[in-house]
């Protein structure tokens, strides 16, 4: 509603009562979205120090941390989490670099472009099902060279899933997170607008990966930084990826906590409890390594920008094309793993070393088909809803924040990333507890609530950096042609800033699609989901069944990419200058 | 005062539907089970792994809402531990009554430790009007959960018992004994696999080895004491020493759960596997995830046998519902399309001698799988150690195998 019009108005004007909402706005969120962490975290601490009445824990002590320490497995759990969130997050942020360095404004990067969404949209388990019946020794590539090239009539004894340094849980990660990160740092680079400074680096004499790294990347970095750590934090607590391509002699941290939850002795749910405190430990000492490498990294970068280097283009040449094959490997893994799901799912007997069924069947369909539409209901009906309330919370303090300079403490910011960086066992089963306390738990709207602590930040993440980033200049030349903030937002800000918003709003979705432990727990299991369903089949081992609800699962999640794509494009399609934003 | 009379009787009519949904049902009344039950919800946690089972638990829903007005929701679960965490949260929070598990799938350690915490509901089982049809004396697995008494405090539903299977078209003569299995592993590397412990399966493989080796297999079940544990153990530690290099990735990694052997064994990753199901590779064979060229066996000695069960929580909101539900599960007419292989093909926990004629004709005309053994062939079952033996055989194991030493 135009400003103008309530001004004249001489009832209380309603921008009033909005300015009096939108400043409560971050500390609505910040409740919505701390409280079910705290108050899980504190549900879990009790545990780890011994109180847990129900189990007749009532003394406490220090009991739980010596049977963790006792367990013989954990200094190799440690090391496992540490090397694979530091491999996985350090290999992904390369190759991202490497891309936009080697190939942005190419027709390759456009390619990569639209490929992006799909990519992102695959659920983690979904994405590492299709990549381990790949590279297995009974998976697709070795079908495919069976047995005219490697003489195999049999699949060969060959550790490469599940090997113990967790090279196969590295490969899958990085395979999911380039993608996300790859997404951050698009959103980053409309804003930082790098043409005019490469066009510089390059009148200077710097080849094109050096240019871009010493003019482009400082910037860029400074906005996909709080995703990198939420990739991090994610790669070092992952669960349903580390349990399918992960090591379990031992098995990482996170895994193994779940394991203990999961151990029919009650007794270690205290031991349990102790390890998910260890977890969020770890997870801190991570970032904190992290921080460090990027001041050593940032120190050594600095040098290098004032040594003045130019780059050498041949071995840039190789450097690029290095993180083309990369990045396609990347997506092929993942394109080839959900073809193999799609084959999987109309698949009647398929063996070894058969590249393709004996026969293709519409049965598995048929028979589980029907079985979708109920749990595929209940996820959109809770994907839309987190997603809604996420984007109305985070449109608001981004508001709020423009219009009366509550522009939150570097301190504050970091409360954002609490949900994303506590791993989900540390906080899960506290919560639970608490939720069924205060009578919430069991229902829909009670998953809605939970999933919103997972989605809100991401939303607030994809969303922040692009909004801030806006040129203030346009705000100021709409209010001096007369508009109040209100216009300004809905006929200005908004619309230009239309794809951030609903890249912001299918990362929402996505991550609610995929939530497993959140549903289950404050569900109390009767809240079927798609993803529920899948995990909960999926420990039958049938991969025709898994095939059918991975492509269900994948296709909830990719819906909304594809309205990001496109609706901007449809929209704006004669406003061309909107599309950046 | 008049006001407050009305308010008090008010109160009391709004109040009565609630008490008369949480007071306890008594099984002995079975009239007035039914009456409380009817327009109930039972919702029951149940593993949610396998499809065939899925459908019959759907099936038995669908019938007792029929016939008599209970509605029931199958809660997949991956774990059974997810729903006994329920229960214990509940407790925790105080939440003792109207609670969100009202029936569990459940046997061994999962019921020892619901039992031991006072999480259960009962006794009632024995009080079901079905209870008359169940095999107590030939079936001794039937009222002691793995060597624990169950006291009621569950019904019995299923009869379970380790098959081993093989695909003839590559191993004709699979290893007949624990011992015979070391030795074809040793000229085999590579080619057997159980899944890693504590799962069930892989857990239940420890104890058959242990049950073979060891040299008195009668301390088994009594609780396990450390002078006992040490002698009984020390063969199955030698054995698994010697076996481990021949399996599957070396024992460098383990599958997960007993149904990813199937997916193993048509990969062509292994030549022989186990199941705790008689009739699990029939099943996947009429499902194309095996080749009809499997067979199953038992070993020479015998194999371990248990029943699975359903059990209330203490907190259940659906009580009633729950025991309807329980006492269809053991009627002759639910158990006897559970053991038909096409449908699920478990063993049946009723004793024929006790059924009437037109029952035990619904057993005698269900056709066996091709590959599933008849009662015959399966033999006495070995009776399940005490859970303490598992609780200490899955430390051990894990300490010796599980953490890449």
């Amino acid at each position: 509603m135009p400003a103008d019009i309530s001004i004249a108005e001489s009832a209380p004007p309603r921008p009033a009562r909005r300015a009096r909402f939108l400043p409560w706005a971050p500390t609505l969120t910040l409740v919505v979205m701390l409280g079910p962490v705290l108050a899980g975290l504190a549900g879990t601490l009790a545990p780890a120090f011994g109180v847990m009445p129900a189990l007749g824990g009532t003394t406490p002590g220090l009991a739980p941390w010596q049977a963790l320490f006792d367990w013989p497995g954990l200094p190799r759990a440690v090391a496992l989490s540490l090397g694979v969130g530091f491999a996985a997050t350090a290999l992904s942020l390369a190759l991202v670099i490497l891309i936009c360095a080697g190939w942005a404004g190419t027709r390759p990067f456009g390619v990569i472009e639209r490929l992006l969404s799909p990519l992102l949209s695959v659920p983690h388990a979904a994405a590492a099902f299709g990549l381990a019946f790949l590279i297995a020794p009974s998976g697709w590539i070795a079908r495919a060279l069976s047995p005219w090239a490697t003489g195999w009539d049999r699949p060969p004894d060959l550790l490469i899933l599940q090997d113990p340094a967790g090279l196969s849980l590295i490969f899958g990660l990085v395979t999911k997170e380039v993608p996300f990160l790859l997404l951050m740092t698009l959103a980053a680079l409309t804003q930082t607008r790098p043409g005019p400074s490469l066009r510089i680096a390059q009148a200077l004499g710097y080849a094109r990966v050096t240019g871009w790294l010493k003019t482009v990347f400082p910037p860029v970095y400074r906005q996909i930084r709080l995703p990198v750590y939420a990739v991090l934090a994610f790669s070092m607590s992952v669960v349903d990826v580390a349990i399918i391509l992960g090591p379990n002699t031992p098995p990482t941290l996170a895994v193994q906590v779940v394991r203990w939850m999961n151990d029919p002795d009650l007794g270690l749910r205290f031991q349990a409890a102790a390890g998910a405190v260890l977890q969020l430990g770890l997870v801190l000492t991570g970032l904190a390594l992290w921080r460090l490498m990027e001041l050593a990294v940032a120190r050594i970068g600095r040098a290098w920008i004032a040594s003045g280097a130019r780059g050498r283009a041949s071995a840039e040449h190789a450097l690029r094309i290095a993180a083309l094959i990369l990045g396609a490997t990347a997506a092929l893994a993942v394109i080839a793993g959900l073809a193999c799901q799609a084959i999987w799912s109309l698949a009647g007997l398929w063996q070894f070393p058969d590249l393709l069924p004996d026969g293709l069947t519409l049965r598995n369909w048929q028979r589980f088909g029907p079985r979708l539409s109920g749990p595929a209901l209940e996820t959109g009906t809770i994907a839309a809803c987190s997603t809604c309330l996420a984007l109305l919370l985070t449109l608001a303090c981004l508001e709020a924040e423009h219009r009366h300079g509550l522009r939150p403490a570097t301190r504050a910011l970091w409360l954002l990333y609490i949900p994303l960086i506590v791993p989900q066992v540390a906080f899960l089963a506290g919560f639970q507890t608490f939720s069924i306390s205060a009578g919430i738990d069991g229902g829909r709207v009670a998953v809605i609530l939970a999933h919103l602590v997972f989605v809100l930040p991401y939303v607030f993440l994809a969303l922040a950096d692009p909004w801030r980033a806006w040129d203030r200049n346009q705000d100021t030349i709409a209010r001096a042609l007369g508009a109040g903030p209100d216009r300004v937002l809905w006929a200005v800000r908004l619309p230009m800033l239309l794809r951030p918003v609903l890249t912001a709003a299918a990362v929402g979705f996505a991550v609610s699609v995929g939530q497993y432990l959140p549903t289950l727990l404050v569900g109390a299991g009767r809240v079927p989901t798609l993803t529920t369903e899948a995990v909960a089949l999926a420990s039958g081992g049938d991969r025709r069944v898994i095939g059918v609800y991975a492509l269900a699962q994948m296709a909830a999640a990719f819906a909304p990419f594809a309205l990001a794509v496109l609706l901007p494009r449809l929209l704006w399609r004669n406003r061309k200058g909107l599309l950046d934003g | 005062m008049i006001r407050q009379m009305l308010t008090s009787l008010a109160a009391l009519a709004l109040a009565a539907p609630l008490a008369a949904q949480e007071a306890a049902p008594d099984p002995g009344d079975w009239q007035t089970v039914t009456e409380a039950a009817n327009g109930q919800t039972v919702y029951w946690h149940a593993w949610g792994g396998s499809n065939a089972i899925n459908d019959y638990i759907a099936w038995a829903g669908r019938t007792v809402k029929d016939r008599h007005g209970v509605t029931v929701e199958h809660v997949k679960l991956k774990d059974t531990a997810d729903a006994v965490s329920r229960v214990v949260a509940e407790k925790s929070a105080g939440k003792d009554a109207g609670g969100a598990v009202d029936l569990i799938w459940i046997n061994g350690e999962n019921f020892a430790a619901m039992k031991e915490q006072g999480l259960l509901f009962g006794p009632w089982a024995e009080d079901l009007p079905n209870w008359q049809f169940v095999d107590v004396e030939g079936k001794p697995a039937v009222s002691a959960d793995f060597t624990v008494p169950t006291e009621g405090l569950e019904a019995p539903w299923g009869m379970a018992q380790i098959i081993f299977y093989h695909d003839t078209a590559r191993l004709t003569e699979p290893p007949r004994s624990i011992a015979a299995l070391a030795d074809w592993a040793r000229a085999n590397p590579g080619r057997f696999a159980y899944p890693q412990p504590p799962d069930f399966l892989g857990s239940t493989f420890l104890k058959q080895a242990v049950i073979e080796l060891t040299p008195d297999p009668s301390v088994l079940l009594a609780p396990v004491s450390e002078a006992s544990y040490q002698t009984a153990t020390a063969p199955l530690w030698a054995y698994l020493d010697d076996l481990t290099p021949n399996l599957w990735r070396s024992g460098a990694a383990y599958p997960q759960s007993g149904p990813r052997l199937i997916q193993m064994m048509a990969d062509g990753e292994i030549d022989l596997a186990l199941s705790f199901n008689p009739n699990e590779p029939s099943n996947a064979i009429a499902n194309h995830e095996l080749p009809d060229t499997v067979r199953t066996y038992v070993l020479d000695g015998g194999t371990i046998g248990n029943a699975s069960f359903v059990a209330i929580p203490y907190n259940a909101n659906a009580k009633a519902g729950a025991l309807v539900l329980a006492n269809f599960l053991m009627s002759p007419e639910a158990q006897a399309r559970k053991q038909d292989p096409a449908v699920w093909g478990s063993g049946t926990v009723l004793a024929m001698d006790k059924l009437g004629k037109e029952d035990r004709a619904r057993f005698d005309a269900i056709e066996l799988g091709v590959a599933t053994l008849g009662p015959a062939d399966l033999g006495q079952a070995l009776p399940e150690p005490h859970p303490s033996w598992m609780v200490r055989l899955e430390q051990d194991w894990t300490a010796r195998y599980g953490v890449g030493q």
